[in-house]
């Protein structure tokens, strides 16, 4: 067990997979003697050479593209999309073409094909170096979606990506790259999708987060516990499947609920978790659902002042708490 | 007759080779009469014809290995399709969506090809994604040594696409056992080639640093040449090729779509000229293998063949709906 932040984990566990399974090619822009601009593939060209560790042209619908010819031809390929904002070019091959072969073809073909994509703000990457993309992704049928927010869960997922026999949208917040450290098993594990973690038990209201959010709602019931006030927190940890169940479970005990991210609230995760509580545990609710999320700008703001004003904090989901647990 | 020079057998074609070429062009050929046929009577809802494309499709896949090589075609691939070991049969079973569908159990539109045992890669409607899988397969071929090598058919239009000017350069850079096989029938729906395409096709391959030749599409024998110096270099290690095919679509893009208003009588007329199953029927004649009367029992075979699937096909089942949640993921349910 050693402490590791959360480009160390995706690194150690990616490194150690690639030993186990040569099937296992990774992909993408300056993957190779730059080892990623975050670092997440260093070393990897001189352990596994530049057949296994391929740097792709500029180009995001090619590096889907060839993927999805990989994995068809039965490898498992890593590609990694620099930045989250940049996988735009590849959204017809993930979107028409990932996500669809095996229904389109009666379960004839598959794509077992991870995608790497740095996400989230609060790093001074304004407009194009912060966006969330998850909602566009999660949208679609056939591709799941993850985003875990502790190393622990970064390995064991991302063991469960290469495993999984459909394309898997893996996100990895920026800003938790190396704010958030964590003990981490040498050990091999994964975690199945579809399944939160209650990360803190409460009593008064339900927290519902993902990514560098769900860190700073544990931020804030840490400062409400101070006023007696008790908030369950949830990681949602994957996107698709959704686990509701975990989410429900909570609502039925806390009977408050708010739901956490940066993305724009609107037709954002926190929508369809609203509806889903509306649909199936209206009459648990004490107060109306709160959505805490991004406003409805395009993207992030580059100045320090205009960031924070986008981004939600500690501060203000602590705010947003206290009226919700005082309704 | 016998001093029409033989252009087969240093192609290494033998008599045999020539029949199955013919009998394939011929079986696509009624396949789309027959489905245009039930288009128009309101039994099939929609139709990608290949009359045109029969010699320049039939001649390109016959150089590729069966079972080893792998196919990415295009919706307009009936012949070439047929020659990966599709039967008729499964080409109306695509056409009215029956359960039997071997393409997509009755999910995609007609002529959305793929079968995994026949390493037909499954295919969508936007342009040019296919190209960019080939050449994934085609890396990952190379990656295990496997001496398979991958073709991909696509129009012209295909080639103003980013997808194929990428695959194109990555298969450039990696010298992939890859074979670019455009069937220019010089209109994308009613776009001509002079607004689709800046130069020629087959040009475009010296900007990725591979060869690139053009042929006449219309010439089975000329398709199968180039595709098959194509093919063996790219089974030698030496990497990618794009062939241009010159040819014609004689009937709209689809069913959907009316001709008219884009193309001339006249034009179509004049390109009919060198349909290019007579035109093999006459070398065929020349070179002794088939005279009038064994053309006419060969071609009353496939037509009787084509009649008897698409009947066949037509009395097959539809899907259930219960298998409609089916085949989202492999490991889990959807409702």
């Amino acid at each position: 067990m050693a402490e590791k932040n959360l480009v160390q984990a995706i690194h150690d566990t990616l490194q150690e997979e690639m030993k186990r399974d040569d099937r296992i090619v990774v992909l993408g822009e300056d993957v190779g003697a730059r080892g990623g601009v975050f670092r997440v593939t260093m070393g990897f060209l001189d352990e596994f050479g530049e057949e296994r560790v391929i740097d792709t042209p500029l180009d995001e619908c090619l590096i889907a593209g060839v993927a999805i010819g990989l994995a068809l031809d039965g490898m498992r390929p890593v590609a990694e999309f620099q930045f989250a904002d940049f996988i735009f070019p590849g959204f017809n091959q993930i979107v028409q073409e990932a996500a669809r072969i095996r229904y389109r073809s009666n379960g004839d073909f598959n794509v077992p094909l991870v995608m790497r994509t740095p996400y989230g703000g609060g790093v001074h990457g304004a407009l194009y170096h912060s966006q969330s993309i998850e909602a566009f992704f999660a949208h679609v049928p056939g591709l799941k979606v993850v985003a875990p927010s502790t190393p622990y869960d970064a390995r064991g997922m991302l063991v469960q990506a290469l495993e999984d026999p459909d394309p898997v949208l893996y996100l990895e917040h920026k800003k938790c790259y190396r704010l958030i450290k964590g003990e981490v098993p040498d050990e091999r594990y994964s975690i199945a999708f579809g399944k939160a973690e209650v990360r803190r038990e409460g009593t008064d209201l339900t927290c519902v987060s993902y990514g560098l959010m769900h860190h700073f709602c544990l931020e804030a019931a840490e400062r409400l516990q101070a006023d007696s006030i008790s908030v369950e927190v949830i990681d949602l940890r994957s996107l698709f499947p959704l686990d509701m169940d975990t989410v429900l479970e909570s609502v039925a005990k806390t009977n408050k609920v708010m739901i956490v991210y940066e993305d724009n609230r609107f037709l954002g995760l926190g929508a369809e978790i609203s509806a889903q509580i509306a649909e199936r545990a209206l009459f648990e609710l004490d107060a109306p659902i709160v959505r805490i999320g991004g406003p409805h700008v395009p993207a992030m703001p580059y100045a320090p002042t205009l960031e924070h004003w986008f981004l939600p904090d500690a501060d203000r989901i602590e705010q947003e708490m206290r009226k919700l647990a005082g309704y | 007759m016998a001093n029409a020079p033989d252009r087969h057998t240093e192609l290494g074609l033998k008599e045999e080779d020539l029949l199955q070429m013919y009998r394939y062009m011929l079986l696509a050929r009624f396949c789309d009469e027959r489905q245009w046929a039930l288009n128009r009577a309101g039994k099939a809802p929609f139709v990608v014809p290949v009359s045109g494309h029969e010699a320049a499709q039939v001649g390109s896949a016959w150089a590729f290995e069966k079972g080893k090589d792998v196919f990415c075609p295009y919706y307009r691939d009936l012949a070439l399709v047929l020659v990966a070991g599709f039967e008729p049969r499964d080409v109306f079973l695509g056409l009215f969506g029956k359960a039997e569908d071997p393409s997509s159990g009755g999910r995609q539109m007609p002529a959305h090809w793929g079968s995994r045992r026949l390493n037909i890669i499954t295919g969508s409607s936007p342009i040019a994604t296919q190209v960019l899988h080939a050449a994934g397969i085609a890396l990952a071929k190379k990656l295990k040594r496997e001496a398979a090598v991958v073709g991909t058919w696509f129009g012209e239009g295909g080639t103003s696409e980013g997808d194929w000017h990428g695959a194109m350069n990555f298969a450039g850079i990696h010298k992939l056992p890859l074979v670019f096989i455009c069937e220019n029938n010089q209109y994308a729906i009613s776009v001509h080639e002079s607004k689709q395409v800046a130069g020629r096709v087959y040009q475009r391959a010296a900007g990725y640093g591979f060869p690139g030749f053009e042929g006449d599409g219309n010439d089975v024998l000329e398709s199968y040449r180039l595709t098959k110096e194509a093919v063996d270099r790219a089974r030698a290690g030496e990497g990618p090729t794009l062939i241009e095919l010159r040819t014609y679509r004689f009937y709209s893009h689809t069913s959907d779509d009316d001709d008219r208003t884009y193309r001339t009588r006249e034009e179509v007329e004049e390109q009919r000229k060198r349909d290019p199953i007579p035109r093999f029927e006459g070398y065929l004649k020349e070179q002794g293998i088939l005279d009038d009367a064994r053309i006419e029992e060969l071609r009353a075979e496939a037509k009787a063949k084509v009649s008897e699937d698409a009947k066949a096909a037509e009395q097959a089942p539809f899907p259930d709906p219960a298998e409609g949640p089916k085949h989202v993921y492999g490991d889990l349910e959807v409702d």
